[in-house]
């Protein structure tokens, strides 16, 4: 079965191994590690250069960390301002384990919470090394001057995310994300006025340039003017965030794409775990069809609001707060009582979807296709109620703690929150998958790292809350600028000319395509097929999945990617400020990588985190995983257009962890 | 909704501009401003006409990219993103006429967007903290008084997004130079610079041409994030204090 299907849609290859964690006992990787890797004496590094893409935490922290470092950075972001990066936008907070609550929180527990969060499909070496360094990013952002939140005796407050039973979760209000960013811009900023750092702002990078197998730069477009420039250097870094936008509609920044790390994988490094995507449980019902983003709700809300559907279906239209206790069901409570409200995101995802397909759920109802062809009214939303928190400790408290996040859902809905329930629903919200990296972060191609988002490495099939934060900001302050230097100590590397082959046909590939996707003139808009894509991703690569959907959904790409290149429209011209072409490049992508997506979760034939087929579940509907046929990374290979792609498998080894089913009742 | 909109249109930084006038009809009005936007964008694309630039990432309010001026006030007036701004707060049939900002140190590059990198060179200037990496000690080894550490956080809410400048008749910076001024001076960590930061943030701002603050207070007014007119006494404050002691220029 497995093989006839492995025959259609991809192609065997060997196994990988990470080779740069040392074999010792797990609290002794990364300090043995450090140890071994080869140093670049600081006299040196000023010879030596680095290109890093994006400005995010990841990026922004790494481009700051080496320029302090004494390395030459050459920093891009397709944003306006560095400041800008998506990273911006996380609300809850971030999590490290400093056990400031003497609640036995420890580097153990926060490696463990976060290996069994990702329901054991991380690796192992990488997760413990990410609790290990998470205090000291405390400690970095405090001294950077990052206003976390503080109680009255001028200590840091913390509270409690998804999936653990520790405050481990430091904040600064519902824009934590904001403030890290902005420490780390101000560090940016600081180099680039020290001349350590170089920074290109709205400039996009379109394609990797790799000399004699080693990644020596990039090319990008000038989003000002369409100019195609080749930069190069001695490593190239990546940390341009998630590709959660292949969705359409996402909590993504309209601008988040996979180009960056796509144009990578096409040049030959390897994509972990594509299918891996989180759908944020506390997100804003969809409003309608013209609507271009969803907008979160930190997931911090359910540390105080308690999510419910009505008991009976007929409940439904009801004006919630005339619906009487006992007629509501707070099922995430009655199903994990020991968790409760705090179970892991993809969790709370899914059996809010149960609600709402048993007919219990509220809000408007839209009319949904269903898989028979026939079209049934579906109310796509649950109740995120604060009525008992107002209660306990009184609206000014609540507003205390989540005044902004109320007031943006009031914005956006037109409702008060203080009176009537939240509604919320399900959105795609981050990508554990991303490219392949080894424990040094290096990918498949020598000399090209990703960090962050971008890479796949710390949250296996599912991240908790409140760790995005801690990845991008370990990745670019305290990992990536341990191990590059080991890279960098074989450098400098010969100088590659303007007129090197390898440069002129990354800059010629780039021309090209932009030339191609003007010339069409079909009928269709970018956006439009976007929308497509979106749909077709959304209803068979979504939060389930099923062998069926998704060979539906490859063909389905298939036709799409097809008529995309005979019907887009894209106005305008290159030597442009051109919105609709930047677009109609990233569009490209995602349809190439949306393929690459369903085709790993179709050879996934197991539940796990995030990846729910719904062909592999226990009896109580919760996801089952085959550890004994799925214990491994999924890290495909590009084979060229047209070719199945080549699934390289890397073991995960269990040393410090026991596997075990997660169980969250 | 029916809308008539009255939309700023400049080929480039060096181009001449004008309004023009378009139509738009069937909006909802759950309706973001900038999904509206979308809409004209389509239609124009389907009309084969270039459809309007205009800045934008997060669409939640937060990372400041967007911002037009909507019928005269920056924002639309609304004490909110232009992102964050749905179409139920306007008429149906309404006119709304649709600029960019505009200030001197904001050139124009095409439509709706401007260039902003002149704040990115006052944060550079100074607006920072200086600590490498590695170099902090324990986050409890310096506690913060939370009122203060509050106003810190109060200030560093700015999103950097320009529409005091776009507010202000002077076409000023200072509400944004004096929230990270405030932000970095209100924390135990910001003190060793705090004056030399001030003095270089301040010179930078004049020196990328923003006017000065005659306390009208517009900016306030139209600051997504409530920015107080009080952060500019801070910074006066600070700059006069600063001229007293000796460090920095």
């Amino acid at each position: 079965m497995l093989t006839d299907i492995a025959n259609q849609f991809w192609a065997e290859g060997e196994d990988i191994a990470d080779s740069k964690a040392p074999h010792v006992d797990i609290d002794k990787v990364w300090k043995t590690r450090q140890f071994s890797a080869r140093l670049v004496n600081p006299a040196n590094r000023r010879k030596l250069s680095v290109i890093i893409v994006g400005t995010g935490l990841a990026g922004g922290a790494a481009a700051a960390t080496l320029g302090e470092a004494g390395y030459n950075v050459l920093n891009f972001c397709y944003q306006d301002s560095p400041r800008r990066a998506h990273s911006i936008a996380a609300q809850g907070g971030i999590n490290a384990a400093k056990n400031y609550r003497n609640d036995n929180d420890s580097v153990h527990r926060l490696f463990y919470d976060t290996v069994k969060g990702g329901d054991y499909r991380a690796r192992e070496t990488n997760v413990y090394r990410l609790a290990e360094v998470s205090a000291a990013i405390i400690d970095q952002c405090v001294a950077q001057g990052v206003p976390f939140a503080r109680e009255y005796g001028g200590l840091l407050d913390t509270r409690s995310f998804g999936g653990v039973q520790v405050q481990r979760t430091f904040y600064a209000r519902g824009q934590t994300g904001q403030q890290l960013l902005i420490g780390a811009y101000q560090q940016l900023e600081r180099q680039i006025q020290a001349g350590t750092v170089k920074m290109y702002a709205r400039h996009e990078m379109v394609e990797l340039i790799v000399v004699d197998g080693r990644a020596r730069g990039i090319v990008t477009r000038n989003m000002l003017n369409g100019k195609i420039e080749s930069w190069t250097a001695d490593a190239v870094v990546l940390a341009t965030g998630g590709y959660g936008n292949v969705f359409f509609l996402s909590t993504n920044a309209m601008g988040c794409n996979a180009t960056a790390i796509w144009r990578a994988h096409r040049k030959g490094a390897y994509f972990g775990n594509p299918c891996y995507t989180q759908i944020h449980p506390t997100c804003i019902p969809v409003h309608g069809d013209t609507q271009s983003k969803l907008t979160l709700m930190s997931e911090s809300l359910r540390n105080d609001g308690r999510i419910w559907v009505p008991k009976k279906a007929e409940d439904c239209t009801k004006d919630p707060r005339q619906i009487p206790e006992e007629a509501r069901d707070y099922y995430l409570e009655r199903i994990y009582p020991a968790f409760g409200n705090l179970v892991p995101r993809d969790i709370a995802s899914r059996q809010a979807k149960n609600m709402c397909d048993e007919g219990r759920g509220v809000g408007p109802a839209v009319a949904e296709k269903q898989a028979d062809g026939s079209v049934k009214q579906v109310r796509r939303g649950v109740y995120l109620d604060f009525s008992d928190a107002i209660n306990r400790m009184g609206q000014e408290a609540v507003a205390n703690k989540y005044g902004n996040l109320f007031d943006m859902y009031q914005q956006i809905t037109g409702e008060n929150p203080y009176e009537v329930p939240m509604r919320i629903y399900p959105a795609v919200h981050y990508t554990m998958g991303g490219l392949w990296v080894d424990y040094d972060l290096q990918s498949s191609i020598s000399g090209l790292y990703v960090c962050g988002e971008a890479n796949f490495s710390d949250h296996g099939a599912n991240r908790l809350g409140a760790s995005a934060l801690m990845q991008g900001l370990a990745d670019g302050y305290f990992v990536l600028p341990n191990t590059i230097n080991d890279y960098l100590a074989d450098g400098p590397f010969r100088p590659v000319p303007a007129n090197d082959p390898a440069v002129v046909e990354a800059v010629n590939s780039a021309t090209e395509r932009v030339k191609r996707l003007l010339s069409i003139q079909g009928t269709k808009s970018v956006d439009a097929f976007h929308k497509e894509l979106g749909q077709i991703m959304w209803e068979y690569c979504g939060m389930e999945r099923t062998e069926a959907g998704l060979k539906k959904a490859i063909g389905l790409i298939r036709e799409l990617r097809e008529d995309y290149w005979k019907n887009v429209r894209v106005t305008g011209v290159s030597e442009d400020f051109n919105q609709a072409l930047e677009r109609a490049g990233r569009v490209a992508d995602f349809m190439e990588l949306g393929e690459l997506m369903c085709i790993d979760a179709l050879h996934r034939e197991e539940s796990c985190g995030g990846h729910f087929r719904a062909e592999s579940q226990t009896e109580e509907g919760e996801a089952m995983r085959h550890d004994d046929k799925f214990l491994y990374v999924a890290a495909w290979e590009w084979a060229g257009e047209g070719s199945k792609p080549i699934l390289h498998r890397e073991p995960l080894v269990y040393k410090a962890i026991e596997l075990k089913q997660r169980s969250y009742k | 909704m029916k809308l008539k909109l009255r939309i700023w249109r400049q080929a480039g930084p060096n181009a001449t501009g004008q309004m023009v006038d378009y139509h738009l009809d069937g909006v909802s009005e759950d309706m973001s401003f900038l999904e509206m936007l979308d809409m004209l964008n389509e239609q124009l694309t389907a009309e084969n006409k270039e459809p309007v630039a205009f800045d934008h990432d997060c669409r939640e309010g937060i990372c400041g990219m967007c911002g037009v001026v909507i019928n005269g006030v920056a924002h639309g007036g609304s004490a909110t993103t232009t992102c964050q701004l749905h179409m139920r707060s306007f008429a149906d049939n309404a006119t709304i006429e649709i600029e960019p900002w505009r200030a001197g140190a904001f050139p124009v590059i095409k439509d709706l967007a401007v260039d902003r990198t002149a704040l990115d060179r006052i944060i550079a200037s100074g607006g920072y903290i200086s600590s490498n990496t590695g170099a902090a000690p324990d986050a409890h080894a310096t506690p913060a008084p939370k009122r203060e550490a509050d106003r810190a956080f109060d200030n560093a809410t700015c999103i950097g997004c320009g529409a005091c400048v776009a507010a202000c008749p002077n076409s000023s910076g200072m509400l944004f130079t004096s929230a990270k001024i405030t932000h970095l001076a209100m924390l135990p960590q910001g003190q060793p610079e705090r004056y030399r930061r001030v003095k270089a943030m301040v010179a930078q701002h004049d020196a990328e041409g923003f006017g000065n603050c005659t306390n009208i207070g517009e900016c306030s007014q139209v600051c997504p994030k409530g920015i107080p007119l009080e952060s500019i006494s801070q910074l006066n404050r600070d700059l006069v204090k600063s001229l007293f002691k000796g460090d920095g220029k």
